[in-house]
């Protein structure tokens, strides 16, 4: 080993370029996520699998229970109706499963490795959240695209939907704002928690019935309990926004139709917005605490 | 104390809730040395790497480190250290060479130069071979020295190193140390190793032995050893409390115990090794005689063993 050659590899990264190199540990966060993702391919499969099994199966047994809600303004089965919550679930099924990875990446020594490294806290939370975003979109944008094919196929009924590709991009980038949030909201609990089953007890206690009273499953009514309960769930601007843009170039839902329970297009995006640089803010706040570690507890135990 | 200190630690205490794991701590450790934290789990070294390391905040005292305050200037130093934990900080599912990449673009590194730098660790530590493999297929010693590989990819002017031989056999430890030594001699880098084994502790430049948070006794090994003078007859016995109870009856001498282990020091052991070995032959598993160890400085100073037996 040269002298010089270290010299050389190592004034690459002057510490003046703290701002560059940042960018530089985020994207390759990112892109460890990514490529993390597409090893493990059980990942794939649960988290586009099961939703369209969801799909499927829901809306073919309570296809008949079903009563459309009052802003539609034509036909609507179930499926239709249960379609962009499913994205939704697709969005947060993806979303907090990398975030969990913090937990593995604890237990493996991984995460410590980067805490002592330059890269600002900040920065490691933008990387993760980053990396699962861009596999929650994939696959919601994903099942979107099967789920249209599989009704114009005839396995599944018809819908009504009207998106184009202009509209389409605004709903790629509407779902990455959702999936954000929702990657922070996994991250923060991920930070504190220990085990990979703490985790499994709070998805749950907190995120299941988030998902299930956000009008991804059904419609909640205008009063009572219930709908205020729905109205101040975060997700529920996530699952509305993208019913919204789903019928944004017409179809079964007017687009000025602003009455009747379902948020306009403007408050979706506003709410989630909140959500998500809320989310944001805490991700990056609980990343400044010290991460509990195993050598440290074991230390601690023995007295 | 160190004429050039890489590291200064004053007063440095650390509570996790009401317990103290690190009491009042204030050593300096030399600049281009080894020097080693020499102490049983829960003595307070992890808690001390930790903080050395800036995975746990300072919460009293003052750590100054190769010319950075780790209150104030934590980012820049981090910039300037290379860390090993006690289980290799890689990513399994990854390869080496991608965990090595990824490692490098967290400290600014990219394009040729840390291809070329990959490439020559990868060399150094006869792991290049084994480049494109996935991290989980590597055994051990591999990981090991990947790790050690991964960390030094930014030339660090300060290693640390937890526990660094853990999980290696004899083979890979002395490879190890050999390659710590060669740092030393060729890049002036100051080593800290937190370690609780012996053998490890013997080859550091200078150690400190810390115990219920404290530091109890600093110097070079062999200082340390010649702190406790004559010869150590060392007992294991089934039933040491009976056995020493007759040895006292039988020769006027301090008889210390350990749990299964018995100790008498004096400057000439020779002639009482014979006496002991036939009176009570049959009544102990094994008897030896050896100048003073550093389990021995140890037991002296804190009145319990290494191994965390509490007598």
């Amino acid at each position: 080993m040269t002298h010089t050659a270290i010299t050389d590899a190592v004034t690459v990264a002057p510490t003046g370029c703290a701002a560059m190199s940042a960018w530089l540990g985020i994207w390759t966060l990112t892109r460890r996520e990514m490529v993390r993702f597409i090893r493990q391919r059980s990942r794939f499969v649960g988290a586009l699998a099961q939703p369209i099994m969801f799909w499927v199966l829901f809306g073919a047994g309570l296809h008949g229970s079903f009563k459309a809600p009052d802003w539609a303004t034509g036909e609507m089965s179930y499926q239709e109706y249960f379609f962009p919550g499913i994205a939704v679930l697709i969005l947060m099924f993806t979303a907090i499963f990398s975030s969990i990875s913090i937990i593995e990446d604890r237990h493996e020594g991984f995460l410590q490795g980067v805490l002592v490294s330059p890269l600002p806290r900040w920065g490691l939370v933008v990387g993760k959240l980053t990396g699962g975003t861009l596999l929650a979109i994939l696959q919601a944008t994903l099942f979107l695209l099967i789920g249209q094919v599989m009704a114009a196929l005839n396995l599944a009924p018809t819908m009504s939907t009207t998106l184009g590709a202009v509209n389409g991009a605004l709903m790629i980038l509407f779902m990455a704002l959702v999936a954000f949030g929702l990657t922070g909201l996994g991250f923060i609990m991920a930070w504190k928690l220990d085990s990979v089953q703490g985790f499994h007890a709070v998805m749950s206690v907190v995120l299941m019935p988030m998902w299930l009273l956000s009008g991804a499953f059904f419609p909640s009514g205008d009063s009572g309990f219930l709908a205020w309960v729905v109205r101040l769930n975060p997700l529920t601007y996530g699952v509305a926004g993208i019913r919204r843009l789903m019928y944004s170039g017409g179809g079964v839902l007017p687009v000025e139709s602003v009455s009747s329970g379902l948020p306009a297009l403007s408050l979706c995006l506003a709410a989630t917005a909140v959500f998500t640089v809320l989310t944001l803010g805490g991700s990056i706040l609980v990343s400044r605490q010290a991460v509990a570690q195993r050598s440290t507890r074991d230390s601690t135990r023995r007295k | 104390m160190a004429p050039n200190p890489a590291i200064t630690v004053e007063d440095l205490s650390h509570h996790y809730g009401e317990r103290a794991a690190l009491d009042r701590v204030s050593c300096q450790i030399e600049a281009g040395s080894i020097t080693g934290f020499l102490g049983p789990n829960g003595g307070g070294k992890t808690t001390l790497f930790s903080i050395l390391s800036t995975l746990l905040p300072i919460q009293d005292g003052q750590v100054a480190a190769i010319g950075f305050d780790l209150r104030r200037q934590a980012g820049a130093y981090r910039q300037q250290i290379g860390v090993t934990f006690q289980t290799p900080a890689l990513d399994r599912r990854l390869t080496v060479h991608e965990n090595l990449i990824h490692q490098g673009h967290l400290y600014g590194l990219s394009g040729r130069s840390l291809s070329e730098r990959i490439a020559e660790l990868l060399t150094r530590f006869h792991v290049a071979n084994r480049a494109d493999d996935l991290v989980e297929t590597l055994s051990g010693g591999l990981k090991r020295r990947v790790e050690l590989a991964k960390c030094l990819l930014h030339d660090p002017q300060l290693l640390l190193l937890d526990e660094p031989s853990n999980g290696l056999d004899p083979g890979a430890r002395h490879d190890l140390w050999q390659c710590l030594e060669e740092l030393r001699g060729d890049r002036g880098t100051t080593i800290v190793v937190a370690t609780h084994l012996m053998e490890e502790a013997e080859r550091c430049d200078a150690l400190s032995l810390l115990d219920a948070g404290q530091i109890v006794a600093s110097g070079s090994p062999s200082e340390l050893r010649g702190s406790i003078p004559g010869e150590t007859i060392s007992i294991v016995s089934d039933q040491p409390e009976e056995l020493r109870r007759r040895i006292i009856e039988a020769v006027p001498v301090e008889v210390r115990r350990t749990g299964e282990l018995l100790r008498i020091q004096q400057a000439d052991c020779q002639g009482l090794l014979h006496d002991l070995v036939s009176r009570f032959s049959g009544e102990f598993k094994t008897i030896s005689l050896g100048k003073a160890t550093l389990e021995d400085v140890f037991l002296a100073r804190t009145g319990h063993r290494l191994a965390g037996e509490e007598s």
